[in-house]
């Protein structure tokens, strides 16, 4: 009976597991490019307004409505405002 | 008509490039075409056994370049297949000891007398990857539904974009149906869907593949499930609309009724 009531089927594993393995590998972005672009938006960012830098997070995704070879990848930026007037 | 360059690769190995190669070839010949298949996986070489042409190999690719004897003296004819012809390639030597300009040369002499060439490439992205695309006018990437082989793939189709091979085909081996229904292997739509170049074939997983391995005979045009795959395969490359194979023969009527109720 389990098995019927099982969550998620490997192949839609694989194929959620696939989508995101593949956006990374296309863009061919490094670990060590994307921190240098993490600190540079933080430091723009910081000019204006006052933001949690330990929890920003930056990745590169695609948009929900396309898959395959033509998805255009986006950069996409959690960066949680402490506080919106400058110190 | 033109003679039309395929390369057969895939990034992975053992996901079937030389069986892909081996019956795509064959089943041309037997369409009445002229066909020169060249293995290109130097020190590797396995299309000669596949084919059943292993003990009547003298000279290969490596000495057409170096020079050691004409292309035609290394050109092996299938007896079985009129228009057949294999050039085996070097088990002594490396990937380094051809470059892609002569791979070219070599292409372009054998292009005036076959209808196609086609190219098994060996696994990996390097060198010998590097001189089996060097003449190619078209791919046939071979990848099975999982997850190792079809990422390898996508940086295959990548690299093949950026060598200017426009013309790239997918050809998915070993599916299982059964697995498939089961929710446990990705389906041939799937994988169109995430790789994201045209379909060309899907070949189902067939006992009968290893039995035509074992007696260097390509199981074409059999009739068996594989068999009838790859002349399909070998009908779309000529530009033929093919019907897909009704894949679900033999599947039991509860798994389809029980993948039906998981899809609702």
């Amino acid at each position: 009976m389990r098995l019927f009531f099982r969550k998620k089927n490997s192949c839609q594993v694989a194929k959620d597991r696939l989508k995101i393995l593949l956006i990374s590998d296309r863009v061919n972005c490094s670990p060590e490019m994307m921190e240098l672009i993490k600190t540079d938006i933080a430091k723009v960012i910081s000019k204006y307004m006052q933001i949690d830098e330990e929890k920003m997070e930056i990745q590169i995704n695609t948009r929900k409505e396309n898959t395959g070879r033509n998805s255009k990848p986006v950069l996409y930026a959690n960066i949680p405002i402490v506080d919106l007037q400058k110190k | 008509m033109e003679c039309e360059v395929i390369v057969v690769t895939s990034g992975k190995g053992g996901v079937g490039k030389t069986t892909t190669s081996a019956n795509v070839g064959t089943g041309l010949a037997k369409a009445g075409k002229k066909v020169c298949l060249i293995d290109t996986d130097i020190g590797l070489r396995n299309l000669d056994v596949v084919m059943g042409l292993e003990n009547r190999i003298v000279y290969n690719l490596v000495d057409v370049v170096e020079g050691n004897c004409r292309v035609k003296q290394a050109l092996i004819r299938d007896k079985k297949n009129p228009g057949l012809y294999l050039m085996p390639s070097a088990q002594t030597k490396d990937k380094s000891a051809v470059t892609p300009s002569q791979m070219i040369k070599v292409i372009e002499h054998l292009k005036e007398q076959f209808d196609y060439i086609i190219l098994d490439c060996p696994a990996g992205i390097e060198q010998g990857f590097q001189n089996a695309i060097a003449g190619a006018d078209r791919a046939l990437v071979v990848t099975t539904p999982e997850v190792s082989s079809i990422r390898d793939a996508d940086r295959i189709i990548g690299l093949l974009e950026a060598a200017g091979i426009a013309k790239m085909d997918l050809v998915i081996n070993r599916i299982r149906i059964e697995m498939v229904h089961r929710g446990d292997m990705m389906s041939s739509s799937d994988v169109v869907d995430i790789l994201g170049i045209p379909l060309i074939g899907i070949v189902p997983d067939d006992e009968n593949v290893v039995v035509s391995t074992n007696q260097g005979v390509p199981l074409v045009g059999e009739n068996c499930p594989a068999g009838l795959a790859y002349a399909n395969i070998v009908e779309r490359i000529q530009g033929k609309d093919v019907p897909y194979l009704n894949l679900q023969k033999g599947v039991s009527f509860f798994t389809k009724l029980s993948s039906l109720i998981k899809k609702s």
